[in-house]
């Protein structure tokens, strides 16, 4: 296998995700419907906010962009690859591919250091690191402005330098797109601010698609897209550029 | 593989302390199946040395009237053609006689032996207590308890009456102990021509005593039906020790069941013990594994995590358990000595044994991990990113 990281973009202004007629209900004898017939598209190199109220589905829609969750009905196209019929390692390797998360609690392994939770989902393809990677993880970390803490255990790093980490590791694999949940959620508003110009410096230069879940107005208002998710159906969608 | 090490090997580097407590348990655990193991087979050595290491192993004896062989030396040599794993052949002829001593009289077996070849069986030259063995047909050398029972030591002379009441003066060269007191007290051990001239029974013997190299004591019923061939004449037949001490060996066979039960449980409460610890670490790691998986990382990879600490555990605790068991082992031949020095129970340490208890720590381990690492790949990433 060539240790190589090869990757297929969509062409700029192409859709990336494309969500078709979404369905999500819980439970069996009391079913709760979470999600209602979302029909969404993303364009490649966009940077995208869904906001909304606690409970009203945008994390359960996010888990399923993601592949972490199965929509009751419904398709999800990543990449132009129909995801419904996969199965449980070809979608393990299509996050690993193609999408990077990042999490409102960082999500970070503590028994490693922070280079070493940047390179984890290359080594979980690979298995070892080569070099060339390795200098892409401390050019990473360099970018997320983690030069001086990136020997450091994830647990001796403050919120918002773990949040960063989490950045860097979301980028390692160079996905087309970045799944973002809350990422500001519990960092003050200058690490907020931080957090925020990073993810954008990253969408303008290597024009990956941001999707960002947040409750945050002042990151919202900085989105090229907004969408709105209330009670499981889509109640705005307002694209700036 | 190489990522699943890593991750196992990081598990375990940072929760330390459970690590060697798990380590040390299974450590315990492989140790006391050595000491038990290495107690047992010490026990049964020593016990199976002591019956049979100074006695005939094989014997061919005479079913007729007389109870005669005839062509020993040509039955001696094809026995020694026949078998290479024999140690000793050694032919004896054993008559019955009396010492009679003022009022009272003491019966006695008269052994003839060629001492030469009796040496590699009996081992006389170790077991004489004073002077040396007997060369001459007047020569005899007599037990311990029928010295104290005679009064007699080496130097006197001994006169012995046969049934058909001839008499013969012997001079006593040597005094032995074999360890057992009716041997002690009836062997009167001469030289084989000596018993042959006194009973007229030139050219005879009533016995071919033989032994097999001590690796293979519990192979003598073989080691004596491959013998069989040898025999043309129909009133000789081939005995073995196996044979003739069947409450013996269902004794040793029951020690060792006992001993393979005691085993077998210290085995299994070190898997049910590696078993829970890391079922729960699963929960502990549950959040790793969780995003772990988000990240891309595929089942079978996940459980291998948990495999390989099972793994290291059990090298860890197989290493450390091997050193425990031979300082128990050691310990124990130390400090459990008889006044003389001599440990009570001289412990067996088979290499083989070791290397068996190592790999039985590892493989166990490993084992040990399945359910862990079952849990693991079944996990699903969305209960974990879900529930924070």
């Amino acid at each position: 296998m060539a240790k190589q990281i090869i990757k297929t973009p969509a062409a700029i202004g192409e859709p990336v995700i494309i969500l078709d007629k979404i369905n999500k209900i819980y439970g069996g004898s009391v079913t709760t419907q979470v999600l209602y017939d979302i029909d969404l598209a993303f364009k490649s190199g966009t940077f995208n906010g869904i906001i909304g109220q606690s409970g009203s589905g945008k994390s359960t829609l996010m888990n399923i962009m993601g592949t972490l969750d199965r929509p009751t009905t419904g398709t999800i196209t990543i990449n132009g690859r129909r995801t419904e019929n996969m199965t449980a390692n070809q979608l393990a390797d299509l996050r690993n591919e193609t999408i990077g998360f990042i999490f409102q609690f960082h999500y970070l392994l503590p028994e490693f250091t922070a280079i070493e939770n940047v390179l984890m989902p290359y080594l979980i393809k690979y298995g070892a690191a080569s070099r060339e990677i390795k200098a892409r993880a401390a050019e990473l970390i360099d970018l997320v402005g983690l030069t001086k803490v990136k020997n450091n255990l994830a647990t001796k790093m403050s919120g918002g330098q773990q949040q960063r980490t989490a950045i860097a590791r979301a980028l390692i694999m160079n996905p087309a797109i970045i799944l973002a949940d809350e990422p500001t959620g519990n960092l003050d508003s200058d690490t907020t601010e931080t957090v925020y110009q990073i993810m954008r410096d990253i969408n303008e230069r290597f024009k990956t698609t941001f999707i960002i879940i947040t409750h945050d107005r002042h990151i919202a208002e900085k989105t090229d897209r907004i969408i709105e998710i209330k009670d499981g159906r889509i109640s705005l969608d307002l694209a700036r550029r | 593989m190489r990522i699943a090490f890593k991750i196992a090997s990081r598990f375990l580097l940072s929760n330390k302390g459970q690590t060697i407590l798990i380590a040390l348990g299974i450590a315990i655990g492989i140790s006391v199946q050595i000491f038990i193991g290495s107690l047992i087979s010490g026990l049964q050595k020593s016990l199976i040395d002591t019956t049979i290491g100074n006695a005939s192993q094989i014997t061919i004896v005479s079913d007729a009237d007389d109870r005669l062989i005839n062509n020993y030396e040509a039955l001696a040599r094809s026995a020694k053609r026949q078998d290479l794993r024999l140690t000793a052949v050694s032919p004896v002829l054993d008559q019955p006689g009396l010492i009679i001593n003022d009022e009272r009289s003491e019966s006695i077996l008269l052994r003839g032996f060629d001492f030469n070849r009796a040496e590699a069986i009996y081992e006389f030259s170790q077991r004489i207590l004073v002077g040396k063995l007997p060369v001459r047909d007047n020569q005899a050398m007599i037990g311990i308890d029928l010295a104290q029972e005679l009064g007699a030591s080496a130097g006197d002379t001994i006169e012995v009456t046969v049934l058909n009441g001839q008499k013969r003066t012997y001079l006593v060269t040597g005094i032995f102990d074999l360890k057992v007191q009716t041997v002690n007290k009836t062997w009167f051990l001469t030289t084989l021509s000596s018993v042959q001239d006194l009973f007229a029974k030139d050219g005879q013997v009533t016995s071919i005593e033989m032994q097999i190299d001590p690796a293979i004591a519990f192979e003598s019923d073989l080691v004596a039906a491959d013998l069989l061939p040898i025999i043309t004449d129909p009133e000789l037949k081939i005995t073995n020790w196996k044979a003739q001490n069947e409450s013996l060996l269902s004794g040793l066979n029951g020690q060792s069941v006992s001993s393979y039960m005691i085993q077998f449980f210290v085995v299994v409460s070190v898997v049910l013990g590696i078993a829970s610890v890391l079922a729960i670490s699963v929960l502990q790691k549950s959040k790793q594994i969780g995003i772990l998986k988000a990240m891309g990382i595929r089942s079978r990879q996940s459980s291998l995590i948990f495999l390989f600490q099972g793994l290291i555990l059990g090298l860890l605790g197989g290493i450390l358990g091997l050193g425990i068991g031979l300082g128990l082992a050691y310990s124990f031949t130390q400090f459990a000595v008889r006044p003389d020095g001599t440990p009570v129970v001289a412990l067996y340490i088979d290499q083989n044994f070791l290397i068996l208890s190592f790999f039985l720590a590892v493989v166990s381990s490993t084992l040990a991990a399945l359910v862990p690492a079952r849990k693991s790949a079944k996990l699903d990433p969305i209960e974990v990113i879900r529930n924070g």
